[in-house]
């Protein structure tokens, strides 16, 4: 891999890593069983040339302050080639990239094009439609858009196809643009779609240092394939299957379509070495392979039982994966043969799911991390594996706990290169969440003996989804807006009733009625409703009717901790109604 | 040419046959997340389902934030 400490930004690494594994494979896209294309790192800096060149004519890197809006460019993709691509040369040519959720609706992306005030935008012709056909699309003011897979008779609303963008920038060299470590890299959202904006400024030196750290226990080298399946835009992706595979010169796997069918195909098809994945997959992964050795002859089944054992046994101390393919042959064929490890995170998962895992010989490797950390706090080294924490801080990675209880439970606190430079025009939260150089995650969670990190629960009014995806109710609440009750509020219930947990995450919808109003029928179908059009993973799970009015500030704001305390003392969680 | 009400018939029969649930279990308007109990990998699954009896192609994403079998169908119809 590139010795990445000499390095004064992303692009520069980057750039070097282009020449350097010139030829080997980088990129390989499939679509359904069928592979789309491959490109060695030669042919991928060939293609980004004339893109970068384009982006150049119309105005990108141009304005000579590196952190202007006129220099940041989102990409609203699916993975695939074309996003990396579009990361590359927004980086070569000086930008600031703004990758965003393309699961978002176009209304809750035109929000954060806002926000971001990104002049530019490359995105697909499906999401292009959304964003046209939204409640705010008239205020959209990018200065070039340009869509990939459009067909041939679509209204473009004023973008540009991107094969006829790359070809005006054809046979001509783009400038490369050099940024220092402290410039802006990335705005990375990491919630904010309904209420407020959660954009994290991240450095290269986040990155740079990230990425350095990572690689120090999961190294990649040519020949290693990752498998990308998280969404490029979220935070982990964008580290592990971009910046860390590309500077040790390895090859990143896209899936046009993530069935579970095709990706389980795909692991044998690429021979895959790493995937991240979040616990909802997993789990899936688990649920198929648990049903086929339940169908297993009684006889086999014992037997397995006898291999799990001894796999146990010899893997106690570090994986062996070549001792576990030869115990467990076929398992390990339908992985590809080559899998080294799963890396986990995003959300709560299983311990129990997790040495399932590491029993058949596939070591899963357990981390904790968040947008504002750039990607990872803490992995499992699997030396020895632990199913039961998120693993140990990473090189150059500081962890502590603040405020611990008599189980030395508290909150849990991070510094190191990696932590955020600000949030994006929110000096109040970002002075709330950064203090003294130490990021308050709002976790809750204990060190062990050995320096691992447990984790019970959060301090802070949210959820993550076993999808990985954080929910912070006060979005939620939009959706709700002319519920025929005097007031509402939505909560963690967790952080209602404080458990200590991090499994099975709800939210519930506190309501205030008019006096003398019943909750009745109609209402609890209003919500029904109402809920019903969220995406399945913002649901509100339960209501609780409240009698009293709530809390507020001066400026009519709800105080939900106020509010949050007059509950939890007064209503127990199995008051809550489920929807 | 089916009509939209024959699709959205198929797809009830077809998801009641892919997740073992009776027939009568369904109706056009259900949140199939719930009534299935599947998650959004089983979703999948289940779209993957309707491609092989449809004959069609249905990318991943424009059935992002469908939830009932109604919506699901019109989606289809306009690829048929």
């Amino acid at each position: 891999m590139l010795d990445l400490k000499p390095y004064q930004s992303l692009q520069e690494a980057l750039r070097d890593a282009l020449e350097t594994f010139h030829d080997h494979v980088c990129l390989i896209e499939s679509d359904r069983g069928r592979e789309r294309h491959r490109l060695t790192y030669g042919q991928f800096r060939d293609l980004t040339r004339p893109l970068a060149r384009a982006l150049q004519d119309t105005g990108l890197g141009a304005d000579p302050d590196p952190t202007a809006a006129a220099n940041r460019a989102a990409i609203i993709m699916t993975n695939q080639s074309r996003w990396l691509l579009a990361a590359y040369a927004i980086h070569y040519s000086g930008g600031v990239l703004v990758p965003l959720d393309y699961k978002l609706t176009g209304r809750e992306q035109l929000a954060l094009l806002a926000h971001s005030q990104a002049h530019y935008l490359i995105t697909e012709w499906f999401f292009w439609q959304q964003i046209t056909r939204s409640e705010g699309f008239a205020d959209f003011r990018a200065r070039c858009v340009v869509v990939t897979d459009a067909p041939a008779d679509a209204e473009l609303c004023g973008a540009v196809r991107w094969e006829e963008f790359v070809a005006r920038g054809a046979g001509r060299e783009p400038v490369f643009r050099p940024r220092r470590r402290s410039d802006w890299a990335c705005i990375v959202y990491s919630s904010g779609t309904g209420g407020r904006p959660k954009g994290c400024v991240l450095t290269h030196d986040n990155y740079l240092e990230q990425c350095w750290s990572l690689t120090r226990w999961y190294p990649f080298w040519p020949g290693v394939r990752y498998l990308s399946i998280l969404p490029t835009n979220h935070a982990i992706d964008f580290m592990v299957g971009y910046i860390g595979p590309f500077v040790c010169g390895a090859a990143v796997v896209h899936l046009r379509t993530l069935r579970p069918e095709f990706v389980r195909e795909a692991f044998a098809t690429y021979r895959i070495t790493y995937v991240c994945l979040v616990p909802m997959v997993l789990k899936n992964l688990e649920r198929g392979l648990r049903q086929r050795l339940q169908e297993l002859p009684w006889l086999q089944r014992r037997w397995l039982a006898g291999l799990v054992s001894l796999n146990r046994m010899l893997t106690r101390g570090r994986p062996r994966p070549w001792l576990s393919r030869r115990l467990f042959p076929a398992i390990h064929r339908a992985f590809g043969g080559e899998l080294l490890a799963i890396i986990v995170g995003g959300a709560f998962s299983d311990p129990q799911m997790l040495q399932f895992f590491y029993d058949l010989g596939i070591p899963v490797a357990n981390g904790y991390g968040l947008t504002e950390a750039c990607t990872a706090v803490t992995v499992n080294n699997l030396k020895p594996f632990r199913p039961d924490t998120v693993g140990q801080p990473l090189p150059g990675v500081e962890v502590r706990i603040v405020h611990p209880d008599a189980d030395g439970i508290g909150e849990v606190v991070v510094r190191g290169r990696n932590v955020m430079s600000h949030y994006l025009d929110d000096p109040e939260l970002t002075a709330e969440t950064i203090r003294d150089g130490w990021l308050y995650t709002g976790d809750l969670g204990r060190l062990d003996r050995d320096g691992h990190l447990q984790l019970f629960g959060r301090k802070k009014n949210m959820i993550v989804t076993a999808g990985g995806k954080n929910i912070y109710p006060e979005d939620i609440e939009a959706f709700f807006e002319g519920l025929p009750v005097k007031e509402f509020c939505i909560f963690a219930a967790n952080y209602l009733w404080p458990a200590r947990t991090l499994a099975d995450e709800q939210l519930v919808i506190v309501l205030r009625p008019e006096p003398g109003q019943t909750c009745g029928d109609a209402l609890h179908s209003e919500l029904t409703t109402r809920n019903r059009r969220l995406q399945d993973y913002k649901r509100v799970h339960g209501y609780l009717v409240w009698e009293r009015d709530f809390p507020r500030t001066a400026s009519m704001k709800i105080k939900r901790d106020v509010l949050a305390a007059e509950i939890r003392a007064a209503v127990e969680r199995s008051a809550m109604v489920p929807l | 040419m089916r009509t939209v009400e024959q699709t959205l018939e198929e797809i009830l029969n077809l998801a009641a046959e892919h997740f073992r649930v009776p027939r009568t279990q369904l109706s056009p308007d259900d949140d199939f997340f719930k009534t299935l109990r599947i998650d959004s990998l089983q979703a999948l699954e289940l779209l993957t389902r309707l491609e092989q009896h449809f004959g069609v192609e249905l990318p991943d994403y424009e059935f992002q934030g469908v939830t009932d079998f109604r919506t699901l169908a019109d989606r289809i119809q306009a690829r048929l």
